[in-house]
């Protein structure tokens, strides 16, 4: 596991994708912090982070779009395969590697709270609050675009339809919305869903609740899209 | 050290690979000749556990490979038909990752040299994998391969796209390594085989349709013996080729004798096979010398592994052609050409004992190793 994760860091910078990533991430972190905090006068980062969880869902699809879609297209994946490694070595190592990179970008808010510092007193709760659950939100993410990524070959296919697919988890409350009040199917739609949105549960941290459920519940979530990914790896060996 | 036991892969309801079993032994070359899509790159992804098998059982040293992967994996080195590189990292990283990838424990640094003087590497070692040529790619593959000294080394087409002296280096470089480790190799090219391997086998719509040495299967598809005659009648004419096949073939022994072109000018080809029991040379001179016909040509022509790949994997269509053809031998029939010009193409095992015999003789050696000589 260790020696993919360490490939898979060494491949984001000669690849270029971490420079990409990190460059536009901290860009629009940075228009978002001008705006939305220092613009205001205010030292409170909890709308910072909130306009924070659209780069993450914009740029987790980049960060993930290749790690097994190239592997298949080259075949390489064949010395992963039939190197004496479980499958789990090979996803995790990736998963980890992407998460990594996440981390030290998502770290760029430590930035801010020093810049802050000078402005003011900050308010230390929220930011760690909501530095800890977009991690968290992260490593969900990432695990859905490791997923998409395993599906197929082409980078753009898994940059584009994990895309929608994070999308989708966060509009799906959106769209039941307005069944919290029709009749007993609608509501059970609308329980269902609610419970299984990402957004919600996020945007708890950033009204500076700190929900143990909401963590473990992104936990769970990315150590579920791990397992299908390892399941997929899995059945292309069987197929 | 390899058992492979009625393996059996089916792509949906597609039969690529058909129940093969066979066994190698520690220290074994053992060659896999196929046409394309014979089944070849599918079975040794199968070894290797790339993709698991319909039915059947892989083991390497006794371990299966699906039921303890891992442990089996260790024993192998593979080299796939691509090799599998990261285009992006240079040789030194590239190696060094498979190093930590195969949970190697020798010493990192005088390993990977060592692989790297193997396979002639060491001179591209701080190179991006993606400016080297399709040959040098292909020697890291190979190094890849060889990492961590693993029992087994599995190659798929070793030498394609490498110039012919390369080809000469990894082969010397695969019978060596054949001393020390089990090795299967598949290829097209048949010389390579041939000059490296121990055992072939012969894989065609994903049977195995011959297991052996070359000289065993060629035994073993047939018993005859083909030799070709120039014979000069006295009228130069197409009557005398009538005339001398009906001839030949009224001789004991002969099975079959079949009127090629006219090569030089009133002057025919005659293709002859025996049942391999007599040897009618003999009886063919003295049949010339009593009609006055002259013998310019007499050539053995024993089954070369190319005759008996093309025997093996085209054997349904020519046979079907052969016997509308007049089923005199439900055989199918498979022609050596050479050049007019009197160089003979040698077509026995030991071919560096080709002969061009231009003396004025007119073999009739017992011997089935002379290639026969011409006048």
């Amino acid at each position: 596991m260790l020696a993919i994760y360490r490939r898979e860091m060494g491949a984001f910078f000669t690849s270029g994708v971490a420079y990409v990533f990190l460059a536009v991430f901290w860009l629009v972190s940075g228009i978002f912090f001008y705006n939305g905090v220092v613009g205001n006068a205010t030292t409170d980062t909890s709308a910072l982070f909130s306009s924070m969880f659209y780069i993450v869902m914009f740029l987790i699809p980049v960060l993930t779009m290749k790690l097994l879609s190239e592997e298949k297209k080259n075949r390489t994946d064949q010395g992963l395969l039939t190197a004496p490694i479980s499958l789990w070595d090979i996803v995790l190592g990736k998963y980890f590697a992407a998460l990594t990179l996440f981390i030290i970008a998502e770290s760029v808010v430590f930035i801010y709270a020093f810049i802050l510092n000078y402005l003011g007193d900050v308010v230390w709760t929220p930011l760690i609050g909501n530095y800890v659950a977009m991690i968290f939100l992260g490593a969900a993410f990432i695990a859905v675009g490791l997923f998409v990524s395993s599906l197929t070959e082409s980078q753009m296919a898994s940059a584009v339809v994990s895309l929608v697919l994070l999308f989708v988890i966060y509009l799906s409350e959106m769209l039941v919305s307005n069944f919290e009040n029709g009749g007993k199917f609608k509501k059970a739609i609308y329980f269902v869903v609610s419970k299984l949105a990402f957004y919600s549960r996020y945007v708890e941290f950033t009204r500076g609740v700190f929900s143990l459920p909401s963590i473990v519940f992104f936990i769970s979530a990315a150590f579920l899209f791990n397992f299908f990914t390892v399941k997929v790896l899995e059945k292309r060996r069987w197929s | 050290m390899i058992e492979v036991r009625n393996l059996t892969k089916m792509y949906g309801d597609k039969l690529a690979v058909n129940n093969i079993s066979f066994k190698v032994e520690k220290g074994e070359i053992l060659g896999f000749l196929g046409s394309n899509g014979a089944g070849k790159s599918t079975t040794m992804n199968m070894l290797t556990g790339y993709i698991s098998s319909t039915s059947g059982a892989v083991l390497i040293d006794g371990t299966d490979i699906l039921e303890d992967p891992k442990k089996a994996k260790a024993n192998i080195g593979y080299l796939p038909e691509i090799p599998p590189l990261y285009v992006d990292m240079t040789v030194d990283a590239y190696l060094s990752f498979m190093y930590d990838l195969k949970k190697c424990k020798l010493p990192r640094k005088a390993h990977l040299k060592d692989v790297c003087n193997l396979c002639k590497i060491q001179d591209v070692r701080g190179r991006l994998i993606k400016n080297l040529s399709k040959g040098y790619r292909q020697r890291v593959g190979m190094a890849q391969a060889l990492i961590n000294n693993p029992p087994v080394l599995i190659l798929d087409e070793p030498t394609v796209g490498l110039d012919p002296s390369q080809i000469i280096e990894i082969r010397s470089l695969i019978k060596k390594l054949g001393k020390r480790h089990t090795v299967i190799l598949s290829s097209h090219i048949l010389p390579e085989i041939q000059a490296v391997c121990d055992r072939i086998i012969i894989i065609n719509r994903g049977e195995v349709a011959a297991d052996g040495t070359a000289d065993e299967i060629a035994k073993k598809i047939t018993n005859e013996h083909k030799m070709t005659l120039r014979i000069e009648g006295p009228e130069h004419s197409a009557d005398d080729k009538r005339i001398i096949a009906e001839a030949i073939r009224n001789i004991s022994g002969v099975k079959y004798v079949r009127a090629d072109m006219e090569r030089e000018k009133g002057i025919y080809d005659y293709d002859v096979e025996t049942d391999g029991k007599t040897d009618v040379r003999r009886d063919i001179n003295k049949l010339c010398a009593e009609k006055g016909w002259n013998i310019l040509m007499l050539q053995l022509s024993d089954l070369t592994l190319e005759d008996i790949f093309l025997k093996i994997t085209m054997g349904e269509n020519l046979e079907s052609s052969a016997s509308e053809k007049g089923g005199k031998s439900k055989k199918p029939r498979i022609e050596i050409k050479r050049s007019e010009n009197g160089k003979i193409k040698a077509v026995q095992e030991d071919d560096d004992k080709e002969d061009d015999g231009d003396g004025d003789s007119i073999v009739s050696d017992d011997s089935e190793d002379n290639n026969g000589g011409e006048e």
